[in-house]
């Protein structure tokens, strides 16, 4: 595997690893690695560095919508255009495009219920070429970006075995 | 109450507890300890693996089954043994599934050993060899690896130590305690020896997908020695299956049948849940194995510079997740260093000597912990290295 691929394996696991972290497990020279993450970082390859983060731990209730999305695409630029244009929204969390029943799924995100369906009504579904839209509210979160909610399981190995 | 001790066997009572056992009373009385003491992944077995022992138990397999392992089980592992180390075996008569490696050395010594035959040992090892060998009666002589030769079995101190009753020569690599390999060259090395004075050797291979810059080469591989080698395996290390306790032997029919008589009465099988766990990691599990082993690979090279920086050096470990660094700079004896580490900095790491003479002046640290845990432990080990060096 090329280096470059173990840089943003390690990175997606975990992006607090350190450049000498890294260059001791990879066995390379730490200016090695600090030049190839400011490399894939120039080249937009590594787009940012999140915390996932479990928000109703500390009270907070905001809410969570995915809404799948009719457009009608235009003649050479396809569904990009709009779906660019939806990308700007600083409520929209993620945008994809979909095979199937429906062409754009949205993830927005919102402090309750009325921000999201006033941001829908209102910006969304009020763009030219958005046919319809039909909207899901998260209820609960499980599993985020590769991370179970559930309380982190303990280490149960005895301290000392042979 | 009778006192039980005066029923019991010179045997039992002259055989010493393992070396391990004290300093896990020690540890595992102590609050926030960051052990490197442990001998097992720190991978909870994969999902799908479980997921298939839950579905097993839904159909109600709960049932003994035949006494050599499920007829499925052992094809799998002809397969695998096949694609992988290109050895053949027949599942019919060439392979036990037994109850980890452990039952499988044991039933070993046991059909092999006659009252004195001699059983040799390389060390720095495992600690049940020895003892082992000492219950099916016969004479454990023990060989010396060196830190300079990384703790390869040398060819020369193979041949000084053997004697007209010598019958058995057990080869533990990849090794625990210190991540020695050996590779084909060393191996051939041995072969003359083993073949001249009519040797069979039992290889425990538990670690040997836990090779790193290349790959594990078994002994079996070697022209002649299929037929004088019992490979052992199981699932405990590479697929993080230490808890299900399967492991397999593969080798000459007649021993393996021979093995499989002791194994029939007194194991009867592999418990089933165990063993429908195995088929699903042979047939869907080497990709997530290999992951492991990706990720043991990289705590290996963290460990191993961070001792080296910390002024513990080591040879590069090439194999299961092991490193045996010196402690020789502090002037302190294996078990001295190990507890004072951790009274002093409550980090847990398993003296050399546990594992035999030849360990002294070692300490065994395993690199199957979390990259943060790893760090944390080589601060820690690096105050104490700093405050004790002369």
């Amino acid at each position: 595997m090329s280096l470059e691929r173990r840089i943003l394996e390690l990175l997606e696991r975990d992006a607090r690893y350190t450049p000498q972290r890294m260059a001791a497990m990879l066995g390379e020279e730490e200016s090695r690695i600090a030049e190839e993450i400011a490399r894939l970082e120039k080249e937009r390859i590594i787009l940012g560095h999140n915390a996932v983060i479990n928000w109703e731990k500390i009270g907070d209730d905001g809410v969570t919508a995915m809404v799948d999305v009719k457009v009608t695409p235009e003649r050479e630029v396809g569904f990009d255009a709009i779906a660019n244009r939806i990308c700007r929204f600083p409520e929209v969390r993620a945008v994809y495009l979909m095979s199937g029943l429906y062409d754009l799924s949205v993830i927005v995100q919102g402090k309750d219920l009325k921000e999201i369906s006033t941001f829908i009504s209102q910006k969304l579904a009020t763009l030219h070429q958005v046919q319809s839209t039909t909207t899901h509210f998260v209820l609960k979160r499980y599993k985020q970006d590769g991370f179970i909610f559930d309380e982190k399981e303990s280490d149960r190995r005895l301290v000392v075995s042979p | 109450m009778i006192n039980g001790s005066k029923y019991l066997t010179d045997t039992i009572i002259d055989l010493p507890p393992s070396g391990i056992r004290r300093f896990f009373d020690l540890a595992s009385g102590m609050e926030g300890v960051i052990s490197l003491g442990v001998g097992e992944p720190d991978f909870v077995t994969p999902w799908h693996i479980r997921e298939a022992c839950f579905y097993s138990l839904e159909r109600g397999y709960t049932m003994y089954t035949s006494n050599q392992g499920m007829i499925e089980l052992r094809e799998e592992i002809a397969n695998y043994l096949n694609r992988w180390q290109n050895l053949c075996y027949d599942p019919e008569h060439e392979i036990l599934v037994t109850v980890g490696v452990s039952e499988a050395v044991d039933l070993a010594l046991r059909v092999l050993c006659r009252p004195g035959d001699e059983v040799l040992i390389p060390e720095p090892s495992y600690v049940s060899y020895v003892p082992c060998a000492v219950l099916a009666g016969g004479t454990p002589v023990v060989l010396d690896t060196m830190a300079e030769d990384e703790f390869r079995l040398t060819p020369e101190e193979l041949a000084s130590k053997i004697t007209p009753r010598s019958k058995v020569l057990i080869l533990p690599y990849p090794n625990n305690p210190t991540g020695g390999i050996m590779g084909r060259d060393h191996l051939q090395d041995l072969v003359d020896i083993i073949i001249k004075h009519d040797l069979i050797v039992i290889s425990d291979e538990i670690y040997g997908e836990l090779t790193y810059d290349g790959n594990h080469v078994s002994i079996a591989t070697l022209p002649g020695m299929a037929e004088r080698a019992i490979v052992m395996n199981g699932f405990s290390k590479a697929f993080a299956m230490t808890g299900w306790r399967i492991g397999y032997a593969c080798g000459n029919r007649d021993i393996i049948a021979a093995m499989n008589k002791i194994h029939q009465y007194t194991m009867l099988c592999a418990p089933i849940m165990g063993q429908v766990a195995a088929i699903e990691a042979l047939r869907h599990g080497e990709p997530e194995m290999r992951r492991m082993v990706e990720d043991y690979d990289y705590r290996r090279r963290l460990i191993f510079k961070g001792l080296k920086d910390i002024g513990l050096p080591s040879f590069e470990p090439r194999g299961a997740f092991y490193v045996f660094p010196s402690i020789s700079v502090t002037g302190m004896s294996s078990v001295e260093f190990s507890e004072r580490l951790l009274n002093e900095e409550k980090v847990a790491v398993v003296p050399g000597d546990a594992f035999g003479r030849s360990g002294e002046g070692f300490v065994r640290c395993c690199y199957a912990s979390s990259v943060d845990h790893i760090e944390k432990a080589l601060e820690k080990i690096g105050a104490f290295v700093a405050r004790h060096k002369p």
